[in-house]
């Protein structure tokens, strides 16, 4: 990790190191397989399990992680060796772009597999080998600089460093665009350039396109020194590690704005305590994020307007009641509230008090917590 | 118009002529085919009648006309069978429903009409002349003579006949006529009738010369000729009123009991006896007593010749319904047998025996005991094959025979396929349309129960169709078993392609990764996979 003294002067140099492990991780398991070989024999490869089984919840690092169980891919197994094979090449491919500084989409890993004859049958057995390397390596897989096609953005006053092939030492402020920056590979593998705490000493992210263009335009960024993050829903997992560099490399603290309904709350929750799905990588969350709203009792306490809760919503909730992540004393009463009251509001339900009010009144009382425990 | 105009008499000849639909003969291709397969077939019956292995040389050459539509061509046939005597020629062959008989074996035509209507549509097309030859005897000169039929009154006209020395001490017969037809059309039907009867007739040597020159031979695998079928009466399930009728005209018997003992075939004096006691006839005295002289009148009371039509009529009902007959005799046909139909299959498959024996190829086949249908006697012959010299076509292959005649046409109402179809062959491991599967299916019958006129597919009769679904079962029970092998080979070859495939990959990919400069030797490894693997020579690289 970072010691403190570079976090002092300036972030740079993080992404590259990165970088190195990642090449040297790959490296690795090359030189494994290659050994195996030399040696005259089957080639095997450990990693951990993904099956729900060996999906935990780590009480200390508040997020999932991959239990023990380890599974080991052989290639003496007729049906090991394809995926084996293919997990070797996607190493390969990920091994060239890296190196080279070039993105690629997962569609494109698809289609550049033909090439060696290493056909995968669908879009969704490419992505699992993906999957596998990250499994692998620990590295997720925008550290191959293989990247989803979902995008989100980000706009504060917040200068970036480029990384990538002809952009080298280049920057750019986020606040110069006033639709936001794209949170895209070249921002992702962007060092960041300390910015002035008086400037910018926290992070918003938000749901919502509408909302965060609204917080643009009321200034937000500069009336509560903020750097935005427009999540687009779900937030991707490019969008959460930023966030998490964010708040760790620049110490900002983290705010989470999100429709009040389950699904809304589970976006909130994903930043903070990362997806079961990645269970198998580390370093996406930010533990120590606050899901400001909007909260089931918001809903009561401003007298939003709302909807009722579907089927759908309900039994999502139950879902969510037993889920550990949601075993904190805020989120349970979240939940209670939300069965009680039977309820959810959108984010723009604050328009009913006029279009301002969110910024004006809602936001700086949400903005003074400390975190979600209480 | 006068009655008498409307209702002139035609001779047999003529009406065939007015009726040549109905033996095969419609159109210029369809007719070639006919007149190949009728007069082939005439060959053959004359070849195996003597137990000759047969030589059949076929020429078909064009004369006039286009060669892609209906033109004018001569046809040749020779073979080597028992041959024609000269004084029999022209009855034998200008003159149609010449010896008919009502005794009953196995043969492939029935009143080797076929024959007769090919020169007939030759000299109607073409208004040629048939060239016959023919020698029964090594010894003795051989005899020709030009031929032409009188159609209207169905009498043979010679035109010329001349005997010349057999100096090649040459047995058989020659029969070279002009006739039109498309071969151009014909033709795939043409070469499949003789692929197809090369199966069948696995002791004759096939000779064809085509219009465009091209020559196939078919060579026998055998010189075994199964025995010719004996002649027999006919069987009491199997006659009509009018067959009955006929056979009184002829009968000599002075009793009835006299006529069923001598007409008919498995009756006895007892089963006589029985029979008429249950048909309510009168009986006569036993045989100790019969020596007594009868007087005119009585004899004629029980003159069979004199039955009225109402008895005829109940004693043919009564053969119908009675059940104490012995079965009809099998003796009048001819099967091929398991051994033939094996040795014609594979020759013309071309299956080994060592494919068999190793494993690649299958091949079953088997001789029902006989069964009759309405007092036919019948034996159904089968014959499975499987192996990568059967090309699939996406469906099982079905291949029909009656009395070792190819049947090639509307095979989908045909009882056979009836019973291939509704054989669930997943049970036996068989993929249909993608396991190289092809049937045989061979009835011997002295009646075949053709649906049609046409004789190209064989009514569902429930015996028949009985018979032919045990057939095919008994001779799959060891498919079973040799598909699980191919299956399980084929598995082992798959697991073996994909290391083949993958392991060098791996190489390359982990080389390129680890930065080394030479990738790693897999070859040990690969060979390691090999010896517990793949069995089969040929697929095991070295």
């Amino acid at each position: 990790m970072v010691s403190k003294k570079e976090k002092k002067s300036r972030s740079k140099g993080v992404v590259k190191e990165r970088k190195d492990h990642v090449l040297s991780s790959l490296e690795q398991l090359g030189g494994q397989v290659y050994d195996q070989l030399a040696k005259k024999e089957f080639p095997t490869v450990k990693m951990p399990s993904r099956s729900i089984a060996n999906i935990i919840y780590d009480d200390k690092t508040r997020q999932y992680i991959l239990g023990k169980r380890n599974v080991k891919r052989s290639a003496r197994n007729v049906r090991h060796i394809r995926p084996f094979t293919q997990l070797l090449w996607t190493a390969m491919f990920t091994d060239e772009l890296t190196g080279q500084n070039k993105t690629s989409t997962l569609r494109d890993v698809f289609y550049s597999a033909q090439a060696y004859e290493m056909d995968f049958q669908d879009q969704q057995e490419s992505d699992s080998l993906i999957t596998d390397l990250e499994t692998v390596t620990g590295f997720s897989r925008e550290d191959f600089n293989v990247f989803p096609e979902e995008r989100s953005a980000i706009f504060g006053d917040l200068t970036i460093e480029y990384t990538v092939p002809g952009y080298e030492g280049r920057t750019l402020n986020l606040a110069s665009h006033p639709d936001g920056v794209m949170i895209g590979p070249a921002l992702t593998t962007s060092e960041f350039v300390r910015p002035d705490k008086k400037k910018v000493d926290k992070v918003i992210a938000i749901e919502k396109g509408g909302l965060f263009t609204r917080f643009i335009e009321e200034r937000v960024h500069q009336r509560f020194n903020a750097v935005l993050i427009h999540t687009a829903g779900q937030a991707p997992r490019a969008t959460r590690f930023l966030l998490r560099r964010l708040n760790q490399e620049l110490d900002l603290p983290v705010y989470i704005f999100t429709d009040g309904d389950p699904w809304g709350m589970h976006i909130a929750m994903v930043i903070i305590s990362g997806s079961a799905n990645a269970a198998h990588l580390r370093e996406l969350n930010t533990p120590d994020a606050i899901w400001g709203g909007v909260w089931a009792t918001d809903i009561v306490d401003y007298k939003l307007p709302s909807d009722p809760l579907t089927d759908l919503d309900l039994k999502r909730l139950n879902e969510l009641e037993k889920d550990p992540r949601y075993a904190g004393g805020l989120w349970q009463r979240e939940i209670d509230t939300f069965r009680k009251v039977r309820k959810k509001s959108e984010q723009e339900a604050f328009s009913r008090y006029g279009l301002t009010y969110i910024v004006d009144e809602y936001l700086p009382k949400k903005l003074k917590l400390k975190s979600n425990e209480s | 118009m006068t009655v008498a105009e409307v209702f002139q008499e035609i001779s047999a000849a003529d009406f065939f002529y007015r009726n040549r639909d109905i033996a095969g003969f419609t159109s210029p291709s369809r007719s070639i085919y006919s007149t190949i397969r009728e007069l082939v077939e005439n060959s053959l019956d004359a070849c195996e009648t003597g137990g000759i292995p047969p030589d059949i040389y076929v020429r078909l050459s064009h004369e006039s006309g286009p060669l892609d539509g209906p033109g004018v061509y001569d046809l040749r046939i020779e073979d080597n069978g028992i041959g024609v005597p000269g004084d029999v020629i022209p009855s034998a062959f200008g003159q149609v429903l010449y010896g008919s008989k009502y005794k009953l074996r196995q043969t492939r035509g029935t009143f080797g009409l076929g024959g007769k209507m090919a020169l007939l549509y030759g000299q109607i097309t073409t208004h040629g002349e048939a060239q016959i030859s023919s020698s029964t005897n090594p010894k003795q000169k051989i005899t020709e003579i030009g031929l032409r039929t009188d159609i209207q009154h169905n009498k043979p006209v010679v035109l010329k006949k001349k005997t010349r020395p057999n100096s090649s001490h040459w047995k058989g017969t020659i029969i070279e006529f002009k006739t039109e037809a498309d071969y151009s059309r014909a033709m795939p039907r043409i070469l499949e009738y003789f692929k197809q009867t090369a199966i069948i007739v696995p002791y004759a040597n096939l000779t064809f010369v085509d219009p465009r020159g091209r020559l196939y031979h078919f060579t026998r695998g055998t010189t075994v000729v199964p025995p010719a079928p004996t002649e027999t009466s006919p069987h009491p399930y199997g006659v009509d009123v009018e067959t009955v009728q006929r056979m009184l005209k002829l009968t000599t018997a002075k009793t009835l009991q006299e006529f069923l003992r001598k007409s008919f075939q498995r009756i006895g004096d007892t089963t006589a006896r029985n029979f008429l006691e249950y048909a309510g006839f009168h009986i006569e005295e036993g045989p100790s007593k019969r020596k007594r002289k009868l007087s005119k009148k009585e004899a004629e009371r029980r003159d069979p010749k004199n039955l009225s039509a109402a008895d005829i009529v109940r004693l043919v009902n009564a053969m119908k319904s009675y059940e104490h007959f012995l079965s009809p005799d099998p003796t009048s046909l001819s099967p091929l047998g398991a051994d033939l139909l094996a040795t014609g299959i594979k020759k013309e498959l071309e299956i080994t025996d060592e494919d068999v024996q190793n494993g690649s190829a299958f091949i079953a086949t088997l001789q029902r005991k006989p069964a009759t249908y309405s007092g036919f006697p019948f034996i159904i012959e089968v014959g499975i094959a499987s192996g990568k010299q059967i090309e699939t076509q996406g469906k099982i292959l079905l291949f029909r025979f009656a009395n070792k005649i190819p049947l090639l046409f509307d095979e989908a109402s045909d009882v056979s396929w009836k019973v291939v179809d509704q054989i669930d062959w997943r049970s036996y491991k068989v993929i249909p349309g993608e396991t190289p599967l092809a049937i045989f299916i061979h009835v011997c019958s002295t009646k075949i129960p053709y649906k049609t006129v046409g004789k190209e597919f064989i009514a569902d009769r429930p015996e028949v169709e009985h018979e032919i679904l045990n057939a095919i079962r008994e001779a799959s029970r060891n498919l079973r078993i040799y598909l699980s092998r191919r299956e399980h080979l084929a598995q082992e070859k798959r697991r073996v392609d994909v290391f083949e495939k993958y392991l060098p990959k791996m190489a390359q990919f982990s080389t390129k990764l680890s930065r080394a400069k030479k990738e790693p030797d897999i070859k040990p490894l690969l060979k390691g996979l090999i010896k517990y693997g793949v069995e089969e020579g040929e697929e095991e690289p070295q």
